[in-house]
């Protein structure tokens, strides 16, 4: 399965993918994630990769062409280049927004769906408008990549003591996605 | 039988991991993107007191080696690791330990040199230091930049080697990506890396000059051994790849093949692109061409012999380089063409440059090397003359 998580620069979507990719190793699985090579730039347009094999190893070193999955951490970015028109045919978008899935069908023009108001969530259980963790609770809800305890070490392991929080804004962002 | 434990680990981690195994005790380095994730790693190691060495905060990567050569002259085992224009900066030093058999081991996190101001992967910088008397290997992921970073211990420090060694991981393909690998306890690797003793470091109490003026009158002697020497590493090298295999499990050799068998016609990679070939290679297979892959695991010494015996009974040599020589081709094909210029029978090379400055390579672009090679072969047959080929290159045209 091949995801593509698209984010500003600095909202911790490389993060986002390295904590998928630990998960995932976890589970016994084949993962790898990749940035979008290059310096870094705030604000700017950010993808990040994540590959995730139950059988076999991946082999593959290349940015994503065709994703199965596409997590949109800011809804600003929906209109933003071709990223979106690159996902699979029958590929889920899990998006970060506060509008319902009617309002957001018409803006994108995807088949498969899945909504959460991760900001939301982010500020109220975290305090911090930073939604890479809480994103991390609908991709496993839309894809069902990793099952979603074998978050919880890699989380200890890179935020400390913050990561009770951080574990909970994922959970909480996990039963308020809503799928089309 | 070995004890190891499936990690996922970022290529740069697995490195410093190697490093930190290998109980090094001198690490002198300058970060530069893409290498920057070993140096902070290595450099948190020591804070941490996880790895009892001294880290030499340099101003530059000549100063960098500069170290490293004093270090080692002194009987340290030292680490270095740089990129692109780091490794330039660098050059000048980099024939000294080569020179005065110091076992240095250093990574290069490989990228493209500027301008146009590049920090992606590319292999201009390692094309840039052939000629170092360096031994140099390459990987492809990130076990193998750690199984290589390893054994480029062993292999300097032997005592019938003493030369150092560079092993070459891709910028951001193998330095920025996390994937699941084995990594060995550390006891493991204690009993796979001897004690180091050079045989004469600086030492206060029996004093040894080390690189002094070496005239017309004995220059060329120093360095006919330096050759001699040199070439000879390449039985040691397999040597302790095998021993390394033996132990591990995973096993290395100068060329390493993947479905050569019966192969007419053979793609020729290094590095991290290597195992995307493969899965072009699959996906021709399946259609049922007779090709195969073959991958340079050894650059320095050059492995004339295992190519020769790798190519026996291959007609066409597709080789990938991901360099230019301005005003010449791909450095690697020319090498391979010249390695194989001496034999009766031997294959027709095509060569193809791809992949500069980080431009992914795809499966797609593997299998249209392998199609555009067949091509030009017929065309060498009507006698005419083929000019190298960049592939994926955008010609202005309909852009």
């Amino acid at each position: 399965m091949e995801i593509c998580i698209y984010g500003r620069g600095g909202q911790g979507g490389v993060t986002l993918a390295e904590l998928v990719t630990h998960a995932a190793i976890s589970e016994g699985k084949h993962a790898q994630s990749m940035p979008s090579f290059g310096p870094e730039r705030r604000g700017a347009p950010v993808l990040a990769f994540l590959r995730v094999s139950e059988a076999e190893r991946i082999k593959v070193r290349a940015e994503i062409e065709e994703p199965d999955v596409l997590v949109v951490l800011d809804p600003g970015l929906l209109g933003v280049g071709d990223v979106v028109s690159r996902l699979k045919k029958d590929g889920i978008a899990v998006v970060n927004t506060k509008k319902k899935m009617t309002e957001i069908r018409s803006d994108i023009g995807v088949n498969k769906l899945a909504t959460v108001d991760a900001m939301g969530i982010a500020r109220d259980v975290l305090g911090l408008a930073i939604v890479n963790t809480t994103m991390i609770g609908a991709l496993v809800k839309a894809a069902g990549i990793v099952k979603l305890e074998s978050l919880e070490e890699p989380m200890e392991e890179r935020f400390g003591k913050v990561a009770t929080k951080n574990i909970a804004a994922m959970r909480k962002a996990f039963e308020e996605t809503v799928m089309s | 039988m070995k004890k190891e434990r499936v990690v996922g680990l970022e290529g740069s981690f697995a490195v410093a991991e190697a490093v930190r195994m290998a109980n090094a005790d001198v690490i002198a380095a300058y970060p530069i993107t893409p290498q920057t994730h070993i140096v902070e790693r290595l450099s948190e190691m020591v804070a941490d007191g996880d790895l009892d060495a001294e880290f030499i905060c340099v101003e530059s990567e000549h100063t960098a080696m500069s170290a490293c050569v004093g270090a080692s002259a002194a009987g340290g085992r030292v680490f270095t690791c740089t990129a692109g224009q780091g490794l330039e900066l660098m050059h000048e030093v980099l024939y000294i330990p080569s020179s005065m058999r110091l076992p240095v081991v250093e990574v290069i996190a490989n990228r493209a040199l500027s301008a146009p101001l590049t920090v992606w992967c590319d292999h201009s910088d390692m094309m840039a230091v052939r000629d170092i008397g360096w031994i140099q290997m390459l990987a492809e992921n990130n076990q193998q930049a750690f199984d290589l970073t390893l054994c480029a211990y062993r292999i300097a420090e032997d005592s019938e080697v003493l030369f150092p060694v560079m092993v070459h991981i891709d910028g951001f393909y193998l330095s920025h990506v996390i994937e699941d690998m084995n990594l060995p306890e550390d006891e493991e690797v204690a009993g796979f890396i001897p004690e180091y003793e050079h045989p004469f470091t600086l030492d206060p109490d029996k004093p040894v000059s080390m690189g002094c003026y070496g005239p017309p009158f004995i220059y060329p002697e120093t360095k006919k051994a330096q050759e001699v020497a040199f070439e000879n590493t390449i039985s040691k090298i397999i040597e302790t790849w095998k021993a390394f295999g033996d132990r591990f499990g995973r096993h290395y050799a100068p060329v390493e093949k993947y479905r050569m068998e019966d192969a007419k016609i053979a793609l020729l990679t290094m590095g991290s692109c290597s195992e995307t070939a493969m899965l072009a290679i699959d996906e021709l297979r399946a259609k049922g061409e007779d090709v195969g892959l073959i991958r340079l695991r050894l650059w320095r010494p050059f492995p004339f012999k295992e190519l020769r015996e790798a190519v026996k009974d291959v007609e066409v040599l597709v080789v990938l380089d991901r360099c230019i020589s301005f005003g010449m081709g791909g450095p690697v094909c020319s090498e391979v063409k010249s390695a194989l210029y001496g034999l009766q029978k031997r294959p027709y090379v095509v060569g193809f440059i791809a992949g500069l400055g980080g431009r992914d390579i795809l499966i797609e672009g593997f299998e249209y090397m392998i199609r555009s090679a067949l091509e030009k072969v017929k065309a060498i047959e009507r006698g005419e003359e083929i000019e190298m080929e960049m592939i994926g290159i955008r010609d202005g045209e309909g852009e």
